[in-house]
């Protein structure tokens, strides 16, 4: 009998104690709760419901069913442009930042050399600094008449193209500009390189490995991890490309550099299409899901895991 | 015999130096070729800022200007109101990030000491919402600060960082908030702390690093954006640099290159320098979180 008292007393402490914990926890994370109901969870219902409305600015609008899917896939050039702008993008940017990461990074994984850390500081600078005013210098190295990169190319008896300004140049360059800013990436191979034990390559060198073979065999297979993260956030951020084709072409000449991004800028806030404007964002969406499931999905076969 | 043996010995030694030498000048060739490509466009702004107009076009492209002027900063300064888009971005820079360091730390610090029922649930909430498609949620919330009256206003360049600041903030805290031993807690409990003097004074200080890399990050974040501030503002009152620079170069920017350069030397110096004196802690960051995450 006492002893059941006992049991009970020290229930009932122990739900106060967690109670209290309880009621600790929701006062540290309220902030977020709160913001993941106002800024998350209703604009995400709400934007399910714009996706089949012909809602205007106010955000009201009649239901048209399925109706922008058809406007944007059967009736909208314009956007067919921009995906297939994007595309070209993501294909040519993603993977040559990639393979310059990795290159650059096997340069700055030397222990012994002095000032090293100021090299591998400089390389992080553009990607700090990565906005409009960044933007704009590039624009003025790829002046066609005075510019930098033409000069340098007029050195090697090459004429350089009318970068911005001609059709078939102007998404190159944007394309060059965006591997400036790679420090980010640089940074993470680098400590994917420095993850790699000693002894592998010491081992392949008795073996009597090159200095290739010791890249292609060692160094890229244990680099997957690190890749296959970079490949992610590379498609993700690809996809979504804006400021730089915005600032520097406004997406001419003749719609070279129209991104997705900008046509689902032009039609919210430019046209007022919210409707029709949350359906393409949602294509969107879909794209990069798509891409970033198919890019997990072929991990198991490329990327290395140690456990 | 022994001589030559020792004779052996030095001529593989000098060897493996002289291999040790082409390697080293190799590296520092690689390196020096790096460092320009990276730098290098930046002293091409600068140059360019520093020169007069009949400088800034010729063939070939002169590296340094003949004599150095500064009228393009005051010019250029003047033919935008360049101080009101500073002073737009530095109010929107500090208040932004402040609410991003206080409150992903405060959350964080919730979801790595406290449980609940539902503290489980909640978490896989915070990851999930990292993988979200901002793109989709831009326009409702767009709609949502119309209705509210913030168009045109500094508030939802602002304001949204104050509510958990950032998911994958959070989630970065929480980690590091794991890694300090609970027994410091209960230690300060027992000397009388409250929960949240052990989150202000005792666990914040332990975890400098990451917060440094997280505030070096959003202000370089909050500095350099465009859409938002293209997206909310208006009138030329309400602008931030980066959307005044753009103004700015829709308005004289083909014609008056080296004013253009100087508005971005002004735009970019504070970034650099930033980076410059918290990098020490923001490399050791970056690799932490990039092995966390």
């Amino acid at each position: 009998m006492a002893d059941l008292k006992r049991g009970e007393k020290m229930k009932k402490k122990y739900g106060v104690k967690e109670k209290r914990e309880a009621r600790q926890f929701y006062m540290y994370t309220s902030p977020w709760i709160l913001g993941f109901i106002i800024f998350t969870l209703y604009p995400m219902i709400y934007s399910i419901i714009l996706v089949f409305t012909n809602a205007d600015r106010t955000g009201i609008g009649e239901f048209i069913g399925l109706g922008n899917f058809t406007k944007a896939f059967a009736k909208d050039e314009l956007f067919l442009k921009s995906l297939l702008n994007t595309f070209f993008y993501v294909a040519l940017q993603v993977p040559l930042s990639i393979i310059l990461s990795i290159l650059i990074a096997i340069v700055l994984n030397k222990k012994n050399i002095k000032g090293i850390k100021f090299f591998r500081a400089a390389v992080y600078v553009p990607f700090v600094t990565a906005g409009v005013a960044v933007t704009l210098l590039w624009g003025w190295i790829f002046n066609s008449q005075f510019g930098l990169l033409n000069y340098a190319l007029s050195l090697f008896g090459i004429e350089g193209p009318n970068w911005l300004s001609d059709e078939k140049w102007a998404m190159p360059a944007i394309i060059i500009m965006m591997l400036w800013p790679i420090g980010n990436s640089i940074i993470i191979t680098l400590a994917g390189l420095q993850d790699i034990p000693k002894q592998l390559y010491e081992s392949a060198e008795i073996d009597g490995a090159n200095g290739f073979q010791k890249v292609i065999y060692i160094t890229i297979p244990l680099l997957t991890p690190t890749i296959f993260f970079n490949l992610v956030m590379g498609v993700i951020n690809g996809f979504q490309i804006f400021t730089q084709p915005y600032v520097l072409t406004e997406g001419g000449p003749n719609h070279a550099t129209y991104t997705i991004m900008m046509h689902i800028y032009n039609h919210a806030f430019k046209y007022g299409e919210m409707g029709y404007a949350s359906t393409l964002a949602w294509i969107l969406f879909s794209i990069i899901m798509i891409f970033t499931l198919i890019i997990n999905r072929t991990s198991k076969r490329w990327v290395y895991y140690d456990n | 015999m022994q001589a030559r043996v020792e004779v052996q010995r030095q001529v593989k030694l000098s060897n493996k130096r002289s291999v040790g030498l082409v390697n080293r000048i190799f590296s520092y060739t690689a390196l020096t070729i790096i460092a320009l490509v990276f730098i290098f466009p930046f002293l091409w702004m600068i140059t360019t800022s520093l020169k007069q107009p009949t400088e800034v076009y010729t063939i070939p492209p002169k590296l340094l200007p003949k004599t150095i002027t500064f009228e393009n900063f005051i010019e250029g300064w003047q033919y935008a109101d360049f101080t009101r888009y500073t002073w737009n971005t530095i109010v929107v820079t500090t208040l932004a990030v402040l609410g991003t360091v206080i409150s992903s730390s405060f959350v964080a610090y919730g979801f790595a000491r406290f449980k609940s029922r539902y503290s489980n649930l909640l978490f896989a909430i915070v990851l999930g919402t990292m993988m979200l498609p901002n793109q989709v949620l831009l326009i409702p919330t767009y709609i949502l600060f119309s209705k509210i009256g913030w168009l045109d206003t500094l508030k939802p360049l602002i304001i949204p960082s104050y509510f958990g600041g950032g998911a994958f903030n959070i989630f970065l805290l929480r980690q590091f908030f794991k890694t300090i031993p609970k027994e410091l807690d209960e230690a300060a409990l027992i000397d009388g702390a409250n929960s949240f003097q052990i989150y202000y004074k005792i666990l914040l200080p332990q975890i400098k690093p990451a917060l440094t890399t997280i505030a070096v990050l959003s202000i370089a974040y909050h500095w350099n954006d465009f859409l938002t501030p293209l997206i909310y503002l208006n009138s030329e009152e309400n602008f931030t640099l980066a959307i005044g620079l753009k103004f700015f170069e829709n308005s004289y920017g083909s014609t008056q290159i080296q004013m253009l350069m100087a508005v971005s030397v002004i735009a970019v110096i504070p970034l650099i320098i930033l980076f410059v004196v918290a990098q020490k802690y923001f490399v050791e960051g970056i690799t932490m979180s990039a092995l966390k995450g």
